[in-house]
This record gives structure tokens, C-alpha cells and sequence, in this order.
């Protein structure tokens, strides 16, 4: 027993646990799967929050702005170099055979398929599931969310479902922003380059594309939105250790959400081949 | 009487183990409970679950009557707003003015704009911090920011506060101030306060002064012990955590005469 304010208290450094491989495995198997289960219990409640009272109109249209408008910039200067590059790399391939007229549906194809939504996906799931993780990893750091819970607020409600909302909403408008802008691009590289006429690159690139891949093009961008949004938001409200915390939510938000993205491509690509090929 | 807060074999831990271990105490309407301990042994913890911010793994609490512990996250959402909440370091929102931070609340709950600004105004002028109104928390000051939270705490009239060690960091002269706000916020709302704290000052200052309506000032109790005291006047009691537990609950009169080594070392 301490027996002055200086001296140290009988309060004894506990030992450490000896813990074996196998244990170290089962505990992290055990971790991941209570992630899992945390991540689908947070991405189902943000959806089901959409359909009672209250509803955070407000906030919605704020991170619209911010996730939407804010991504424009960048989305449309990648999406030009990007259908620019398209045609300098198939143009090489089509001069071999005498049909550089082909480039435009090349590009079209490859852009409104698959570049357009998987390359805009993952520039804002770089410029937004980080700044999501972050913001919310700075509120839960600080006790602001538990301040708004105290408040009566839930902050699945306030913070989680008009981010997933904005972000699924923004994504396919800014797929198509990245699309158009990624055929002007091409054109451009298909006038200089190979010398071939604007009506020409342009009429080859509408032609090309059949309903089934303006739906795939525009629907992949719904789960990619879902994915990077709730990812973001479930990194952020699981932050643990501080501000070292929120800067690592912050990086696995990133990674998780764009290795995500491009898994989940793999299986909608698939399936909207299926679905063009039975139903369309 | 029936306790407004009571705590039954509470037990609270984490992967490191128990941080709470069979805590029991019991806080009476118009009554301020001091927590007082060391870092670490659960005052914090002991705070967010009388608010149902947490679960305790075992044991009840129960506040007006209700048992906490029990209640779903929904209903305990409409049952915070019967609990007032000042959190360590203010806890306010970053990206809104003072304003919406403290009018945040009436608008959850959709009061007309027209009574908002009122109420708001009357909180900001109990802080003293009409001025900062439009201000967002970054520009604010470590006791301005404690100021705008209690504000935001008793803008619905809460009859339970729970003040999370709101003077922790501050210099003496913006501590006193805070404690002066809270024994306001005590004898003018009577209210029922749980006060986690490590400094043995602030919960002397609550047993020692109140706050006297018709000179509008803070004046000393004259010397009246507990026991003197009109049932009317708030009472300040002490319970020390220690590992988790009471280690010891009394009067500030019994705290101040104790011989236990431990206690001596907060009273030095």
C-alpha cells in the first residue's frame, strides 16, 4: 500500500498470456467473422432505415453536394485521358488490320461497360470512403456520436443512410459524366491520331451500344455506391486507438472498398452477360 | 424515497478484463453523487451506462424507474432525452455553429423554429456565452467549450445531468466557473447530477457553496453539515471508485476526517 501521494500503489503489471499459433488463428477466424457480421448489420439497418421516420432530407442533399459535385472534377479529367489512351493503345492494334473505324465502338464498348463504373468507383471510393472513415472516425474518437446517442439521435439514422443514400444516387450520374467524357476524350485522341472524322467516331461509338450495356453500365454503379459508402461509414464507427485509429480506418476503407468493388465487378459483369443474353 | 439512479452489482468489461466489478450505489432526486477515483477505474464507464450508452455485462440500473440495462437501443433513444450529458471535452459537433449544437436537440425533435432561438439564447445566457453563438467549436476556448455543452445539456429541462469530468484540463479560474454553472444548474433546475471527477476540489466546492437566487450570486452553506440541511436543498455525496468499486461512500464532512491512506492521498 502506498503510504505517500509520490510512492508508487500495489497495483501489480499483470503477465501477459502465453497464447499458441492456433489460438491466434481461431481468435482473428473469430474476429473476421464478427466484422462480417457487424458490416452486414450496419449496411441492412441503413437500408432499413429508409423506410421509417425519421428521415435526414437535408443531410442527404449535403453529402450529395459533397460526394457528387464535389467528385465531378476529378472524374471528368480521368475520364478524358482515360478514352484518350483507350484509342491511342486499340488504334495500334486496329492500323495492323486496316480498320482504325473500329476504335469508336472498341472505346464505347470497354468505357460504358465496364472503365466507366469500376474507374469512377474507385476514384471515389479514394476521394470519399476515405474522407467517410475519416469524418466518422474523428466523431467517434471525439464522442460526438456518442453525444449525438445521448441526444436521443440515432447515428445509423443521421450519419450512416444519407451517405449510402448520396453516395448510391451520385455514382451512376457521375458514371455517366465519366462515359461522355471519356468518348470526347477518345475523339479527340481519334482526330489526331488517326485522322478519323468526329461523325464517324461518333456515330460507330452509339451504334455500338445496345440497352443491355447502358443497364449494365449504369447499374453496377448502385452496388459499387452501396459497397464503398457502407464500407466507409462501418470502418469509421469501428475505429479503435485515437487519431492512429481513424488514420487506419481511413487506409482499410480504401482497400476493402476497392477490392470489393473489383470482386463484386467479376459477378455482376457475369451476371449482366447472362441477363442480356436471356433477357434483353 | 425512490433513487433517481440506482446501480445494482454492476459489472463492466473488456477483452483486458473486468473494469467495472459489482458496482452498487444509489443517487436520490435533487442529489449530486461525486465519483471520484483515479483514471481507469470506471467513472466514464459508469456515466455512459446510466445514459444506455453502454451495457453492463451483469447487474441492473436503473434511473426514474426504469431499468436501463434492459431497454432495446430504440427506446432507450427516446429515453436519453430525459438525461442531460456534459462529456469530457465538450463532445460538440464540429461542423455546426454553438447554435446548432445547442439547439441540435429541439430540432431532432421538430420544435417550431420561432421557439427554438428563443430557448437557445436563454441556455447560451445561463453559460454566459450569448456572444459565441455563431462560432463553430474550433474557435472556442477549452472552458468556452465546456460552457456550450452544458448548455447543450439543459436546453430540454433535463431533470438528470451527468457531467463526465467537466473541469478536466481546464486552469483553476475556468474550472471554478464551470462548477459555479453547475451549482446553478443544480439549485436554480434542481436537478439530480451524477459528477464524475479526480479532482476532490470541484465535489467540496458543490457540498460547500450554492447558488443564492436572490442575490444571484454563489455564497458558502454557513457551515451546515449534511444533516442540517432542509430535505429541499440538494446534498452532495462522495463515492470513491476504486479497481472498479466503491471503495468509499459518505458525506464530504466523513471524507474530509477519514484516516483510510488511500483517501488521504486524494485529500493532499
Amino acid at each position: 500500500m502506498a503510504e505517500t501521494p509520490l510512492q508508487v500503489t500495489d497495483k501489480e503489471t499483470p503477465t501477459p498470456p502465453v497464447v499458441s499459433i492456433p489460438q491466434v488463428l481461431i481468435g482473428s477466424a473469430k474476429q473476421a467473422v464478427l466484422q462480417v457480421q457487424e458490416y452486414s448489420f450496419l449496411a441492412a439497418q441503413a437500408v432499413t432505415n429508409i423506410f421509417s421516420r425519421p428521415l435526414y432530407f437535408q443531410d442527404t442533399l449535403d453529402q450529395m453536394d459533397q460526394i457528387g459535385v464535389g467528385s465531378i472534377p476529378i472524374v471528368l479529367l480521368t475520364g478524358f485521358f482515360i478514352g484518350a489512351v483507350m484509342v491511342l493503345q486499340t488504334a495500334s492494334q486496329f492500323v495492323r488490320f486496316g480498320q482504325t473505324s473500329l476504335t469508336g465502338d472498341a472505346v464505347s464498348l470497354a468505357l460504358v461497360r465496364e472503365l466507366g463504373p469500376t474507374l469512377t468507383s474507385l476514384l471515389v471510393t479514394g476521394r470519399c470512403a476515405s474522407g467517410i472513415a475519416s469524418e466518422l472516425g474523428s466523431m467517434l474518437v471525439t464522442e460526438q456520436v456518442d453525444a449525438m446517442r445521448a441526444m436521443g439521435t440515432d447515428p445509423s439514422r443521421k450519419l450512416v443512410t444519407p451517405r449510402v443514400i448520396a453516395t448510391i444516387l451520385v455514382l451512376p450520374l457521375l458514371t455517366a459524366f465519366c462515359d461522355f467524357i471519356g468518348l470526347v476524350g477518345g475523339c479527340v485522341a481519334a482526330v489526331f491520331t488517326l485522322r478519323l472524322g468526329v461523325v464517324q467516331f461518333w456515330t460507330r461509338a452509339v451504334n455500338a451500344l445496345d440497352f443491355a450495356d447502358i443497364m449494365q453500365g449504369l447499374t453496377k454503379p448502385l452496388v459499387f455506391g452501396f459497397i464503398l459508402s457502407t464500407v466507409g461509414c462501418y470502418r469509421g464507427l469501428t475505429v479503435r486507438g485515437g487519431t492512429q485509429g481513424v488514420g487506419r480506418a481511413t487506409t482499410q476503407a480504401v482497400v476493402i472498398s476497392s477490392v470489393l468493388i473489383i470482386v463484386a465487378d467479376t459477378f455482376l459483369t457475369k451476371l449482366a452477360l447472362y441477363l442480356a443474353e436471356k433477357v434483353f | 424515497m425512490e433513487p433517481t439512479i440506482s446501480f445494482r452489482e454492476v459489472r463492466l468489461g473488456f477483452d483486458e478484463g473486468d473494469v467495472v466489478r459489482g458496482l452498487s450505489f444509489e443517487v436520490f432526486p435533487r442529489e449530486t453523487l461525486v465519483l471520484l477515483g483515479e483514471t481507469g477505474t470506471g467513472k466514464t464507464l459508469s456515466l455512459k451506462m446510466a445514459a444506455g450508452l453502454l451495457r453492463p455485462l451483469a447487474g441492473e440500473v436503473t434511473v426514474l424507474g426504469r431499468q436501463v440495462s434492459r431497454m432495446a437501443e430504440k427506446e432507450l433513444l427516446s429515453f436519453r432525452r430525459e438525461i442531460g450529458f456534459v462529456f469530457q471535452e465538450g463532445a460538440l459537433f464540429d461542423s455546426m455553429t454553438v447554435e446548432e449544437n445547442v439547439a441540435f436537440r429541439l430540432r431532432e425533435e421538430k420544435v417550431p423554429e420561432e421557439e427554438i432561438e428563443p430557448k437557445v439564447r436563454e441556455a447560451l445566457r445561463f453559460v454566459e456565452l450569448e456572444h459565441a453563438i455563431d462560432q463553430v467549436p474550433p474557435e472556442l476556448s477549452g472552458g468556452m467549450r465546456r460552457r456550450a455543452s452544458i448548455a447543450r445539456a439543459l436546453i430540454t429541462r433535463p431533470p438528470i445531468v451527468l457531467y463526465d469530468s467537466p473541469t478536466a484540463g481546464l486552469d483553476p479560474v475556468t474550472a471554478q466557473t464551470i462548477i459555479a454553472l453547475i451549482l446553478r444548474l443544480r439549485d436554480i433546475y434542481g436537478v439530480t447530477a451524477l459528477l464524475a471527477t479526480h479532482r476532490l476540489q470541484d465535489g467540496f466546492a458543490l457540498a460547500n457553496f450554492y447558488f443564492d437566487t436572490a442575490s444571484n450570486r454563489v455564497v458558502p452553506n454557513s457551515g451546515k453539515r449534511a444533516g442540517e440541511r432542509p430535505e429541499s436543498e440538494s446534498a452532495t455525496r462522495f463515492a470513491v471508485l476504486r479497481d472498479g468499486n466503491i471503495f468509499f461512500e459518505g458525506s464530504p464532512e466523513e471524507l474530509a476526517a477519514t484516516k483510510d491512506p488511500y483517501l488521504k492521498r486524494f485529500l493532499v
